[in-house]
């Protein structure tokens, strides 16, 4: 990106203004609709401005791990779509696309989201596996945020499909829901020069010195965190950062 | 046995709702949306770009490069793995075959035009709802073009011949079941896709083939008005 049109990001960032208008704590405008695809057990489609994801559960019947053979299992991928941006290739899942998974992942399954131990069908034999897909439809900034809570919405919108002599029919789902025990919201503080601000577009996220992702549950306790981008963070900077992200989780836990 | 009525009550000749938008995707040169039934298509354009890699440009004229893609929740049953399989590979090679009659890549030598077909929902018939949806984008993306694409499957339940089968259709197990994904350029009649699964007459074929061709042209009906209504709304300035 040319030096002179970073210098006016920085120039306005001074003033408190975004490209878009936005000032520098605003979210782009979020709409979330589940249920929106009907081949999956749980689903939903998070608009956040012009990024904009659809997360997708599946779940099957499998074989716990040998170390928790009690609990079901979590697996949550991502892949950048070509169609979404310019910017992304075809192929396997390279280490940005990894990266939002593993993030989206992390809050999903340290703020303990998922009663994984009522996964349990027959203990070290079958389990429930919960596969998380979440895909950009659109892409411009701010994947980690606008793809965790589309997963949450999609787990909350989750049911079981029926099970007949151990083998599931998907043609059925049943009344009941994904045992959903928490929800964790994920906030990518970004930070420009000596400017934080939150929801990132694409060309924001381009020119970021540093960022940090908070995965935020109810009560304010802080269930995940990522530091990305070529710069250090002071501890001030991480205070700072950690407050803004839980100020930030409440807006958007309301909208689910 | 006679399939008298259909699944889903339809009439034979009759396709599931179609709904058809342009210029969805936002940070592509052109882009549009299918859904037939249950099924749903996403399509996007990009370029004329540069080809990588080089090996595979050509210095005469453009290149057309096709990805169809099933989300991995997009299935009826089981989770779709991600990543290409043999199945995806092949449809990405004949949605270019069906589109390449009608674009025109002459002004683009050394270039692609990268098409990616996203399906999120399907309910059969996926390649040719991609097709419809790329055939938008192509339009949408200002590439030169002869006609539209439209693209719909046609075949046979038992003793009926039918257009737009379900999966519920294609596994329909009162009788034999022929299904013929067909893509068409509306305005000539010319084939550009044809693909058959399961056992049919030469004559049903030919009987299948005069079938298809009215909701063929429905169809690239409703694929002009989702470009020219994506273009009012960007006069009107409220686009997205």
């Amino acid at each position: 990106m040319n030096e002179t049109f970073k210098n006016h990001v920085y120039q306005a960032l001074n003033k408190g203004l975004r490209l878009d208008g936005r000032k520098k704590e605003d979210f782009r405008e979020i709409t979330i609709e589940t249920g929106v695809i009907s081949t999956a057990e749980g689903s939903a489609r998070v608009k956040c401005g012009d990024t904009e994801v659809i997360a997708g559960i599946k779940l099957s019947l499998g074989t716990p791990y040998s170390d928790t053979p009690n609990d079901g299992v979590l697996s949550t991928n991502t892949e950048l779509l070509p169609l979404s941006n310019p910017d992304f290739e075809g192929g396997p899942p390279r280490i940005d696309a990894i990266e939002v998974a593993r993030v989206i992942d992390r809050a999903i399954r340290e703020g303990k989201a998922i009663d994984t131990k009522k996964l349990c069908v027959e203990k070290g034999e079958k389990v429930w596996m919960v596969n998380m897909d979440v895909l950009p439809i659109n892409m411009d900034g701010n994947l980690i945020d606008v793809g965790a809570l589309a997963c949450i919405a999609a787990l909350k919108n989750t049911k079981f499909p029926e099970v007949v002599d151990g083998k599931v029919d998907y043609k059925h789902l049943s009344k009941k829901s994904l045992p959903v025990n928490a929800l964790p919201i994920e906030i990518t503080v970004v930070k420009i020069k000596d400017n934080f601000i939150v929801d990132p577009t694409q060309t924001e996220e381009k020119i970021l010195d540093s960022r940090l992702t908070v995965g935020v549950l109810e009560d304010e306790t802080i269930c995940a965190l990522q530091k990305g981008g070529d710069q250090p963070l002071t501890q001030k900077d991480v205070d700072f950062m950690v407050d803004l992200a839980i100020k930030k989780s409440k807006e958007l836990r309301k909208l689910l | 046995m006679s399939y008298k009525k259909r699944l889903d009550g339809r009439g034979f000749d009759e396709t599931r709702p179609i709904e058809a938008k342009a210029g969805v995707i936002h940070k592509a040169n052109g882009s549009g949306y299918f859904k037939i039934g249950n099924t749903v298509a996403y399509a996007a354009v990009y370029g004329p770009r540069e080809m990588f890699p080089r090996s595979q440009q050509n210095p005469k004229k453009g290149v057309l490069r096709c990805n169809y893609n099933m989300m991995p929740f997009s299935g009826a049953g089981d989770r779709v793995r991600p990543g290409p399989s043999r199945r995806s590979k092949e449809i990405s090679y004949v949605t270019e075959k069906a589109l390449l009659p009608v674009v025109d890549l002459s002004d683009y030598p050394n270039a692609v035009v990268d098409v990616f077909i996203e399906l999120p929902q399907t309910d059969a018939g996926s390649r040719c709802a991609g097709i419809c949806a790329a055939s938008i984008a192509l339009a949408d993306a200002g590439i030169r073009m002869r006609d539209m694409i439209a693209a719909v499957s046609v075949g046979k339940v038992d003793d009926k011949l039918v257009v737009d089968l379900d999966y519920a259709e294609e596994a329909y197990e009162g009788g034999d079941v022929a299904d013929i994904p067909v893509a068409m350029v509306p305005s000539t009649g010319e084939i550009t896709l044809l693909q058959g699964d399961g056992l049919i007459k030469k004559e049903d074929l030919k009987n299948a083939l005069e079938l298809v061709k009215k909701p063929l042209q429905k169809i690239a009906e409703i694929q002009r008005k989702a470009l020219i209504e994506s273009y009012n709304l960007e006069l009107k300035g409220d686009k997205k």
